[in-house]
């Protein structure tokens, strides 16, 4: 019998789970129970007990948890995980999509001489083994990755893995003593999780109209704005602008930010990489306009408009006005 | 401080990308470009060199590819390294991502960096991972997807975007950064710059020459296996529109946005 799959369960400052890492957990035990095996959670820091068990609704039936290795920094985990993953046995690692599972996954790669396939969409068993299928080429083709020898790291696409909170009732909680590595502890949080911008709600808008690169510079984010005021929607953004100071963080959209699925999604400027697609592509409607007809959101939109933004978008706005007071 | 830039040598991003059915590899012939993600890590070298808080005696550009890789080292050079270093054999082809970051681990290890910088992914194979696999071989501390660092007295202050919102995160050196593209503008190299590159050191170096066990890399060593590949659901193709008159091209947004009743 092939050994558990363990899963890290991600964690903010006021004790919350996240969304994907309990969708990891979800997917782990459905795996298991095909494999004829066990699902089981990491945890580090402060988890109470009661948050720990709880993980046992989604499916897992241990919870691992070290309390001295601090959260939000990749490496202590590193160390966590592959103490549990050596003694107790498991055979995989599973991640939900996210920043931190990538550098964990990754991490245990080296310290396991271990095979990792990242941006899974898909988990199968063949043949008594965990199979992964991962898309490449921005999405032009899928692979099925298959592991030699153990443990295999798994590491998902944001929102690949659906949380369900079943009856799996309270997991056995188990606490781990761990000597973090000499390098683990080189790195510290100074702050974590700070909010830049205004606090922006996109999460409930119909009508989204995002910004990006493709903008050109922060002041035209106005254009997107009057849009979306004409059109009764919200504004949303991608990473780079963000990060670039463009437009709050509350705003983002895609890895590390928000996933929306509204009526329209109108991609201005946008090229769509992978890490803003996998937060909107479940979007009714998605309607594109870059200049570069060879932008990635061409493939995904279901109407692309290939021209310049800045004389489409303000014409664009006085239309849709129009319409609508007529 | 001696820093040193992981750089790849990736396809064009104007050129259609494929996967040999054969061997059941990225096709990586045709035309070749330094991953725009790792001119990136360059310029945080050349830009903490210049910014005074710390004296850089070296950046030097390490690859491990094929002998056309060469190319993308020197445009490495001639974006600001002072040389190159060049990873190079037959055993490694086929190397996954366990294989390759033990590979390039051992390179690093000959050279003894204070900071390693490299672009958070690349343009071809999608992978954001490679910095914290060789971090945790040279048993250094790690941080990916950084847009700002501050050089302190050895150690760096480094921010970046994770799934909370921003952390600001103290990293002792010597340290592997991985650096997200909104760190930087990297600059254009100069006429002179281009036309020096070719003469700057380059050294090559195959497995043995850098304590690599032939054994863990290339297809043989590595970890993983691709069992199949199968083209992705078919999604209906959308509607194209070339913008040529703009009044036109508002026309018919508007009545495919009325269409569907959404506005």
């Amino acid at each position: 019998m092939a050994g558990g799959i363990l899963v890290y369960a991600l964690h903010d400052d006021e004790g919350n789970f996240n969304k994907n890492s309990l969708g990891a957990i979800s997917e782990a035990a459905k795996l298991a129970s095909e494999l004829g095996t066990e699902a089981a959670a990491v945890v580090v820091g402060d988890v109470s007990d009661d948050g720990a068990a709880g993980l046992g609704a989604y499916g897992a039936k241990r919870v691992f948890r070290a309390k001295d290795a601090p959260e939000g920094l990749a490496q202590p985990i590193v160390d966590v995980m592959a103490k549990v993953i050596s003694d107790e046995g498991f055979s995989y690692a599973l991640f939900g999509g996210g920043l931190l599972g990538f550098e964990i996954g990754a991490g245990l790669t080296a310290r396991l001489n271990a095979g990792v396939t990242m941006e899974v969409t898909e988990v199968k068993v063949q043949d008594g083994k965990l199979v992964a299928e991962r898309p490449v080429l921005q999405d032009s083709a899928i692979v099925d990755v298959g592991y030699v020898g153990e443990p295999g790291i798994i590491i998902g696409r944001l929102n690949a893995f659906d949380a369900n909170e079943g009856d799996g009732g309270s997991a056995e909680v188990v606490d781990v003593d761990i000597e973090l590595s000499d390098w683990s502890t080189k790195a510290r949080m100074v702050t974590r999780g700070e909010q830049r911008g205004a606090d922006v709600n996109i999460e409930d808008a119909e009508i989204l109209v995002g910004g990006g690169r493709g903008l050109g510079e922060k002041d035209n984010f106005k254009l997107a704005e009057e849009l979306a005021d004409a059109m009764g929607g919200a504004v949303a953004a991608t990473r780079a602008v963000v990060d670039a100071g463009w437009y709050p963080y509350a705003a983002q959209i895609g890895q590390t930010g928000k996933t929306v699925a509204p009526k329209l999604y109108l991609a201005a400027g946008i090229s769509g990489a992978i890490q803003h697609k996998v937060g909107m592509q479940n979007s009714e409607n998605i309607l594109a306009i870059n200049k570069d007809p060879n932008a990635p959101i061409f493939e995904f939109s279901d109407l692309g408009v290939v021209g310049d933004l800045h004389k489409i978008l303000p014409k664009l706005t006085e239309a849709v006005k129009a319409k609508k007071g007529g | 401080m001696k820093i040193c830039c992981l750089v790849k040598e990736v396809p064009d991003a104007a050129v259609q990308k494929r996967i040999d059915s054969s061997t059941k590899r990225l096709d990586r012939s045709g035309e070749k470009n330094l991953n725009p993600f790792d001119t990136h890590g360059i310029e945080a070298a050349m830009q903490i060199r210049e910014g005074g808080n710390a004296e850089v005696d070296e950046i030097v550009a390490v690859t491990m590819g094929p002998e056309s890789a060469v190319r993308a080292l020197h445009k490495a050079v001639a974006l600001g390294a002072d040389r190159s270093v060049h990873l190079t054999d037959e055993a490694l082809a086929g190397s996954d991502v366990c294989a390759t970051g033990y590979a390039l681990a051992k390179v690093l290890e000959s050279e003894q960096p204070d900071l390693v910088l490299l672009g958070q992914q690349s343009d071809d194979g999608e992978c954001y991972t490679i910095g914290a696999v060789v971090a945790d071989h040279l048993k250094m501390p790690s941080l990916t997807q950084v847009i700002k660092i501050d050089v302190g007295d050895g150690k760096l202050t480094c921010e970046r975007q994770a799934e909370y919102g921003y952390d600001t995160v103290e990293v002792d050196l010597p340290a592997v950064i991985s650096v997200g593209d909104a760190i930087n503008e990297p600059r254009y190299p100069s006429l002179k710059a281009i036309m020096g590159a070719k003469k700057k050191p380059l050294e090559t170096h195959a497995t043995g020459d850098v304590g690599i066990d032939a054994g863990e890399v290339g297809e043989a060593g590595s970890k993983t296996q691709v069992l199949a590949i199968n083209p992705p659901p078919q999604k209906e193709a959308g509607e194209i529109i070339e913008d040529e008159d703009t009044n036109e091209t508002v026309e018919k947004i508007v009545a495919w946005l009325d269409e569907r009743k959404l506005i």
